[in-house]
């Protein structure tokens, strides 16, 4: 991914850094199952690497432009990006360690969903089951932002009959 | 051409596995991975591939404007009015043991239809959103 | 790999460099570059990155995908999950909005280059070619 991601960065064919962003797209999927985290990996696949490059795609097709070369060299921005990574890097020192169940992550209000998920709902999909009944709120608050993004396309990109005003 | 009638058969031959597909994520979803969101994206994949090969027009035969707008709305309006169905049977806002006299299957009904609410806005979404890039792309080029 | 609070190993925190590595170059990526649309493409990956932080704190060793089943007794944490799974949502409207802006912007200016609309911008009296003008 790492090999990806660097090329994207270089590349200035802008078609070349669509597929590769697909293609990183499903690499991102394929570590995501190693995580065990088998919705989001479906959900990265079919959305990041489907629906993501088909817009892409689209955008780049009315767009219609390759990159030009960079005026200056980048060190300024490199140095900016150093120094943020290496200020993550040192937060990061404080965190858990991989696959620590001691960590707070598992320890607050997971267990009760693991446990009473049982009872309360009988959904065997546990992440299903805490997305449309334990937090049924966030998911409503994120459909609404999706259609809002559909309204907002549609506010962007409408056409009338006669001239090309939106 | 023969290019086009190769692209046009294994098209034709996957379309209904593709939807079939969108279909079991959809309702599966409480068993397996899954559930409303990549139902929704992968039933928008399935006509928007229908749309690629078989050209814009044939696709908006099959799923009009009208349609796909509706949907966008409908599916908010469905998870609202499961909230609001909590509400008039004397529970919290978007209250799923109230919906049914035993609980646990008024989760069940509960998040149903929440789920299809969800996958219904997102496909009218990612459909209606393919639909304005390609059309703005014609227009361009008259 | 230790269990306490003060010792530390690299192989435990390799997930978290890799995040951060990828974070980085999405960073870079934004600020770097100058085209619009390659910027789309950095933002993207710095979400993707921020999905791998999440997610690799919830994964035990041993556990699996959280599907409740009587042959398992150790689960991955399911709230990450749960979380990110609206992330990608949000990220893809995002997407979605940011590229529709950056095909009227190329309407608007003829270009998508950072450099090139700042100096369109900065000519006096330009008008933006908006079509009720014309």
């Amino acid at each position: 991914m790492a090999v990806t991601v660097v090329v994207m960065a270089r590349s200035r064919n802008l078609f070349g850094v669509v597929v590769l962003g697909g293609l990183y797209s499903f690499l991102m999927a394929t570590v995501l199952v190693a995580m065990d985290a088998v919705d989001v990996a479906m959900t990265e696949a079919s959305v990041g690497a489907g629906i993501s490059t088909v817009l892409f795609l689209g955008a780049l097709y009315l767009c219609r432009s390759e990159e030009t070369r960079p005026v200056r060299k980048p060190w300024l921005p490199l140095a900016v990006s150093m120094t943020v990574g290496v200020v993550l890097v040192y937060g990061t020192l404080g965190l858990p360690e991989f696959s620590d169940p001691q960590a707070p992550i598992h320890t607050h209000v997971v267990p009760r969903y693991l446990n009473e998920i049982k009872q309360e709902v009988d959904v065997p999909n546990v992440v299903t089951a805490v997305l449309a009944s334990y937090r049924g709120y966030d998911t409503l608050g994120e459909t609404t932002v999706v259609f809002t993004a559909g309204a907002g396309v549609i506010a962007l990109l409408r056409r009338r009959r006669k001239d090309r005003a939106s | 051409m023969r290019h086009d009638l190769v692209l046009r058969v294994i098209a034709k031959l996957l379309i209904p596995f593709i939807l079939l597909f969108a279909l079991y994520v959809q309702f599966h979803g409480d068993f397996g991975p899954g559930g409303g969101f990549q139902a929704g994206v992968i039933l928008a994949a399935a006509v928007i591939f229908y749309g690629l090969i078989f050209g814009l027009a044939e696709a908006r035969k099959l799923v009009p404007e009208p349609l796909v707008e509706s949907m966008m709305a409908i599916g908010v309006l469905i998870y609202g009015g499961v909230g609001v169905a909590g509400l008039l049977l004397g529970g919290h806002y978007l209250d799923y043991f109230v919906l049914d006299p035993n609980s646990v299957l008024g989760q069940h009904r509960g998040i149903f239809w929440v789920e299809v609410g969800v996958a219904t806005t997102v496909s009218g979404v990612m459909l209606k959103i393919f639909y304005m890039f390609a059309d703005r792309g014609k227009v361009d080029e008259e | 790999m230790s269990g306490t609070t003060t010792a530390m190993t690299w192989g435990g925190h390799f997930t978290y460099f890799v995040t951060v590595f990828l974070m980085i170059a999405g960073l870079f990526i934004v600020i770097a570059r100058g085209n619009l649309i390659k910027k789309l493409v950095g933002l993207g990956i710095f979400q993707t990155s921020v999905y791998l932080l999440y997610i690799a704190p919830g994964k035990l060793v041993g556990g699996t995908a959280p599907i409740l089943s009587d042959a398992f007794t150790v689960y991955s944490n399911p709230l990450p999950h749960v979380l990110i799974l609206t992330a990608i949502v949000v990220g893809v409207a995002t997407l979605a909005l940011g590229l529709a802006l950056v095909v009227r912007i190329r309407e608007a200016y003829g270009c998508i280059e950072e450099d090139e609309i700042l100096e369109l911008d900065a000519q006096p009296g330009r008008p933006q070619r908006e079509p009720q003008e014309q």
